[in-house]
């Protein structure tokens, strides 16, 4: 298509005209789009603010430093609540997530009107981010580490069960069907057919979702949900910068020594 | 034949996945152990729990049917806010990573910049959107310019984290084959590289403006502009429809983002 | 023993892939289908366990009709007939043992499945019947560790511990090399004429139809062309099935084989 003739000559060009406006347009379109977000943000800005910004940072890190170790001591707590948090609202959501997971799935949901709910469930619980979860359960149940894990819990449940429903749908269907030749009930085929099969991409997925989990988790405290972001906005709150460039090492750690174990979990399960 | 089977063994175990023994035990003790702590550790104030209940049956009740209409200015005026926020936090981060990327591949780069840019890479992808936004917050004052940076940062570590494992990924064959030609630098990786990341990388860009819009919605609350502050202040005040219609706002456009990226993603492919 | 009557399917798609089959398999024979790809043979063998929905005729399994009854009904009625698959279609990460046993779930309830509980005398089945297939010291690896030529005998086995009364074979040497497919084909019809099965083998393979089948159908676009002994394979009906192509080779080539098989055979006694 991309020769043409002209004047009796064929004549190579990547596009053909009509492809070439269009490209032309879409481009029009999206430099359009951006210069308009740029000038409504721009718009709210304080520019002075943003000039001193290099200023602010450098007086920032000067007075970062030296961190100051002996308020570890008040850290070690936090971290534990903030890896529990994570664990334990993983644990909640690769409970829930796997009958959901099956609800969705195509090739195993019971009916579509039950698939539709369950890809509405996902979708909510993955749309809405940990901490906004966190803000709505402390206004519910009262701040605390309780919150922070049903809120991890509840955005993690979307994450793996759509994972996990991808999964299924990526299932051999013939051992299922061997499965079911031998006249094995339902239930049974899920077990014998198709539980196997997931299992491996089941328990990955968990890992990696604890993984993410870790992260988020660090900043739950800062709405009230439990955990090392607590210290992290009441040491912002109070100017505290030795203190604050002490938690952000530990969140550094904490997250590089969770991203190692899942790695190597990851690595040994496949 | 009824003799022969009394021959074969009448009870089978499967194998365990851990064969030593005392490694399972242990690891089951292990994990006992952990909940057991973790569970204990974890003060459950029952009483407060008991009493929020009711607020959250209230809660779920206001979705039925939530209130756009009060605050319907505020909700357009943020979540407008955000959108404008993603949109060119996106760009501008994904233009940053480009480079980024291309110098944290470890089969482009030069010692040197790969550390670098791996370095970059690394820091921007540990601490989350929100830590970021707090501390732009603090430098740049309160609005969408900070949340803007935020975003932007958090999609350098994410994007030129992906983009260097394709490019450390792609088929070494053609890229000997144009570089056979004689081709320049920056014709070798314009014909040989980005024909073979590219179309991935529009799927993760559009992936991406999706995380970024979710991730708009929250550097709000520490006052990183958008929707998250009118969020905030719909909790804060207990006007669970307004924040019930904020919410079904928010999942409404991400499930019109997730179905546009994933036609886009067909489109290009 | 077996009664198909004008059974018909018709996919969604339109394909016709049956056109009303008329088929009776009595107690013990070994029946070879044969026919091009996309003839309907494995719709045929899959409409008479209703692994696929006939559209409309009668499957009859000793005068029970499968075609019609409930689902609890067809549940017992796929005991009586076992199913040995072209890709084996073992559960690959379950173990021999479990796949052997998995024959057994049509009569065991779901929690003793659950947890590996089988009945002492399945187990014993199980071990027996992997003997007879020569991989009883198989029984604890994982089904994935295995050669194909060993897969299929695991089929073979959880074929057979159904205690079925009939044999579905659908396309069992397909991933096989040549010497493994016979040893396999002739495995299968051993065991046939130990226990006095029927078998339907669906196969492309017409040399190895005329080696093992005692009967031969001819299935041509879901139209049943040629039904009779194996030595009527003519060069013409031949061309009825498959279509204009030189057929002589072939035959003769079968004739020769057969003699160096029961030569083979003479020699192992």
């Amino acid at each position: 298509m991309p020769v043409l003739e002209q004047n009796g000559r064929p004549v190579w060009k990547r596009r053909t005209t009509p492809q070439q406006w269009g490209r032309w347009l879409a481009w029009l379109v999206g430099i359009a789009i951006v210069a308009y977000s740029w000038h409504l943000i721009s718009e709210k800005t304080i520019w002075f603010f943003v000039a001193d910004a290099g200023t602010q940072a450098a007086d920032m890190a000067e007075r970062m430093v030296p961190p100051k170790w002996s308020y570890m001591e008040e850290l070690w707590l936090p971290v534990w609540d903030t890896i529990n948090i994570a664990t334990l609202g993983t644990l909640i959501a690769v409970v829930l997530a796997f009958p959901i997971a099956f609800c969705a799935a195509s090739n195993t949901s019971p009916h579509p009107l039950v698939r539709s709910v369950a890809l509405f469930i996902i979708v909510s619980s993955r749309s809405i981010n940990s901490l906004i979860w966190a803000l709505m359960l402390v206004a519910i149940i009262g701040p605390g580490v309780f919150a922070g894990v049903i809120a991890i819990g509840l955005r993690s449940i979307g994450f793996c069960a759509k994972l996990l429903y991808e999964a299924i749908e990526e299932i051999d269907p013939t051992q299922v069907e061997a499965i079911t030749a031998t006249g094995a009930s339902g239930t049974q085929r899920l077990a014998y057919g198709i539980v196997p099969q997931i299992l491996p991409a089941f328990a990955g997925i968990a890992v990696f979702r604890w993984d993410i989990n870790i992260r988020e988790s660090t900043v739950l405290g800062l709405v009230g949900a439990g955990g090392i972001g607590l210290q992290l906005s009441s040491s912002i709150n109070s100017l505290a910068w030795t203190q604050v460039s002490l938690i952000l090492l530990v969140i550094l750690a904490t997250v590089a020594v969770s991203e190692w174990v899942s790695a190597k979990v990851r690595h040994a399960i496949i | 034949m009824s003799d022969l089977s009394q021959a074969y063994p009448r009870s089978w175990k499967k194998p365990p996945l851990i064969a030593s023994a005392w490694l399972r035990r242990g690891l089951w003790l292990g994990a006992a152990v952990y909940l057991a702590l973790a569970l204990g550790t974890m003060e459950v104030n029952w009483a407060r729990v008991m009493e929020g209940l009711p607020r959250g049956a209230a809660f779920l009740g206001a979705f039925f049917p939530p209130d756009f209409v009060t605050r319907w200015d505020s909700i357009l005026d943020g979540i407008l806010e955000s959108i404008w926020m993603t949109v060119i936090a996106t760009v501008a981060g994904i233009a940053l990573s480009v480079p980024i990327g291309l110098g944290a591949a470890r089969n482009l780069a030069p010692l040197p910049v790969y550390l670098l840019c791996r370095g970059i890479v690394a820091v921007s992808r540990t601490f989350p959107e929100v830590i970021l936004a707090i501390f732009a917050v603090k430098l740049f004052g309160f609005g969408p310019f900070a949340g803007f940076l935020a975003l932007s940062i958090a999609t350098i570590g994410f994007y030129g984290k992906l983009l260097a494992e394709d490019i450390e990924n792609m088929d070494p064959g053609q890229a000997e084959a144009v570089r056979a030609t004689g081709a320049s630098w920056f014709q070798w990786i314009n014909y040989a590289v980005q024909p073979q990341v590219m179309p991935r990388m529009i799927g993760l860009a559009m992936y991406r403006l999706d995380i970024n819009f979710r991730e708009s919605a929250v550097v709000g609350i520490v006052g990183g502009g958008g929707i998250g502050a009118t969020l905030l202040t719909a909790f804060d005040r207990y006007e669970f429809d307004s924040a019930a219609a904020i919410l079904l706002v928010i999942i409404g456009i991400v499930m019109v983002l997730e179905y546009l990226s994933g036609y886009l993603r067909r489109w290009v492919q | 023993m077996l009664r198909l009557e004008s059974l018909v399917k018709r996919y969604k798609t339109g394909d016709h892939a049956l056109k009303g089959v008329d088929l009776e398999v009595p107690k013990g024979q070994v029946l070879a289908l044969i026919g091009p790809s996309g003839a309907g043979k494995s719709t045929l063998i899959r409409c008479i366990n209703r692994l696929v929905e006939p559209t409309s005729g009668a499957v009859y399994l000793s005068d029970v009709n499968v075609a019609a009854v409930s689902s609890g009904e067809l549940r017992r009625l796929r005991r009586r007939m076992g199913m040995i698959f072209q890709e084996y279609a073992l559960v690959e990460r379950l173990t021999v043992m479990e796949n052997v046993l998995s024959g057994r779930l049509g009569y065991v309830g779901f929690w003793r499945s659950w947890f590996r509980k089988f009945p002492p005398d399945d187990v014993a089945e199980a071990f027996r019947l992997l003997d007879r297939v020569g991989l009883m010291h198989m029984a604890d690896k994982r089904a994935d560790e295995l050669s194909g030529g060993q897969r299929q005998r695991v089929g073979i086995a959880r074929a057979l511990i159904q205690n079925p009364d009939l044999l579905l074979v659908d396309e069992p040497t397909a991933s096989l090399d040549p010497k493994t497919s016979r040893q396999i084909m002739r495995l299968i019809c051993e065991l046939c004429a130990e226990r006095g099965l029927a078998a339907i083998i669906n196969i492309h393979d017409v040399m190895l139809a005329q080696m093992f089948g005692q009967r031969i159908v001819g299935l041509q676009l879901g139209e049943i062309v040629y039904d009779g002994p194996p030595n009527g394979l003519t060069s013409e009906v031949l061309t009825r099935i498959y279509g204009e192509e030189d057929w002589e080779a072939t035959i003769e080539t079968v004739e020769e084989e057969e003699e160096d098989e029961v030569a083979e055979a003479g020699a192992a006694v």
